[in-house]
């Protein structure tokens, strides 16, 4: 690697930034390479970056440590695994009270994936649903989130195609 | 008389949820028969026609209204397959005239009464000696 010396003379030690932490190149490198494989060693990864296993480790500890990488995880194809293959967005309008808690009961039930809070209009919330066909999710959302204080009203869109699906790039 | 079970209010869990289609909730909602009888009214007949041929209505009314004989009534209207407006008014009238009758009587007109029995008792006569 070109800049393999400036890299290494650097303090490794991540900088907090306004609550967050501040990565070098090299840090980003790692990254990069554990979002292709997170099954990769240290020795393989060095050995793609041009650098010693040592180092990958203390870089990849250090990033632990400040939570940057928060966990490694696989990546399911429901389909081939025979799970739940139906997947919504589903959008709840709600009294602005009421929106922190329809959000917090949304995200403490399984099959919901994802919860996010959004203001445009109105205060929502949107989240993505995985449900086993149609019925199994109107039951969802009629049974468990139309009754939940605050819901004003709900749209759901179902998701017929998957385009990309990939990490925050790095 | 006491009051039939139908005419009671249920809480947010078992109350009818008003949808337009999959997931797409209308944000009206009834929790007793008076309350569903205002809301034919109020949502949009798509609503309506949704929930009638899913056969969401008869169900809520049986399961959670516990009054079989109403359920058995919107089952019926469902197989005349209406639409529209002439959905909206029909079931609006069966409903409410329904609901009328339960609160004018504790039951309705129209619904099976099981007749009182009477007892007879067979008198056996008195034997007379020859």
């Amino acid at each position: 690697m070109k800049n393999l010396k400036a890299f290494l003379s650097q303090a490794i030690d991540l900088k907090a930034k306004d609550g967050g932490v501040v990565l070098d190149d090299l840090d980003k490198a790692i990254l990069r390479a554990l979002q292709k494989n997170a099954r990769q060693s240290y020795t393989e990864i060095g050995r793609s970056l041009n650098l010693a296993h040592s180092t990958i480790y203390d870089r990849i500890k250090k990033m632990e440590n400040h939570g940057v990488i928060r966990r490694y995880t696989i990546m399911v194809e429901p389909k081939k695994a025979g799970l739940k293959l139906l997947t919504a967005v589903m959008t709840v309008v709600t009294e602005p009270k009421e929106s922190e808690r329809v959000a917090e009961q949304l995200a403490d039930h399984p099959d919901v994936s994802e919860v996010y809070t959004s203001l445009s209009e109105e205060l929502s919330i949107i989240a993505k649903v995985v449900a086993e066909d149609q019925e199994s999710l109107h039951a969802f959302i009629s049974n468990v989130v139309a009754p939940l204080p605050g819901v004003l009203r709900i749209r759901t869109a179902i998701i017929t195609r998957k385009h990309k699906e990939e990490n925050m790039s790095i | 008389m006491s009051e039939s079970k139908a005419l009671r209010t249920l809480s947010r869990e078992k109350a009818f949820y008003f949808f337009t289609s999959i997931g797409n909730y209308a944000g009206e909602s009834a929790a007793s028969l008076e309350e569903f009888v205002k809301k034919i009214l109020d949502v949009k007949i798509k609503s309506l026609e949704f929930h009638l041929y899913r056969g969401d209505f008869e169900r809520w009314v049986a399961d959670a209204l516990e009054d079989n004989i109403l359920a058995k009534k919107i089952r019926e209207l469902k197989s005349s397959k209406p639409i529209g407006i002439d959905l909206r008014d029909r079931l609006y009238l069966l409903v409410s005239k329904y609901s009328e009758d339960l609160k004018k009587t504790g039951s309705s007109s129209t619904s099976f009464v099981k007749p009182r029995t009477t007892t007879v008792t067979f008198v056996r006569p008195k034997e007379t000696t020859p």
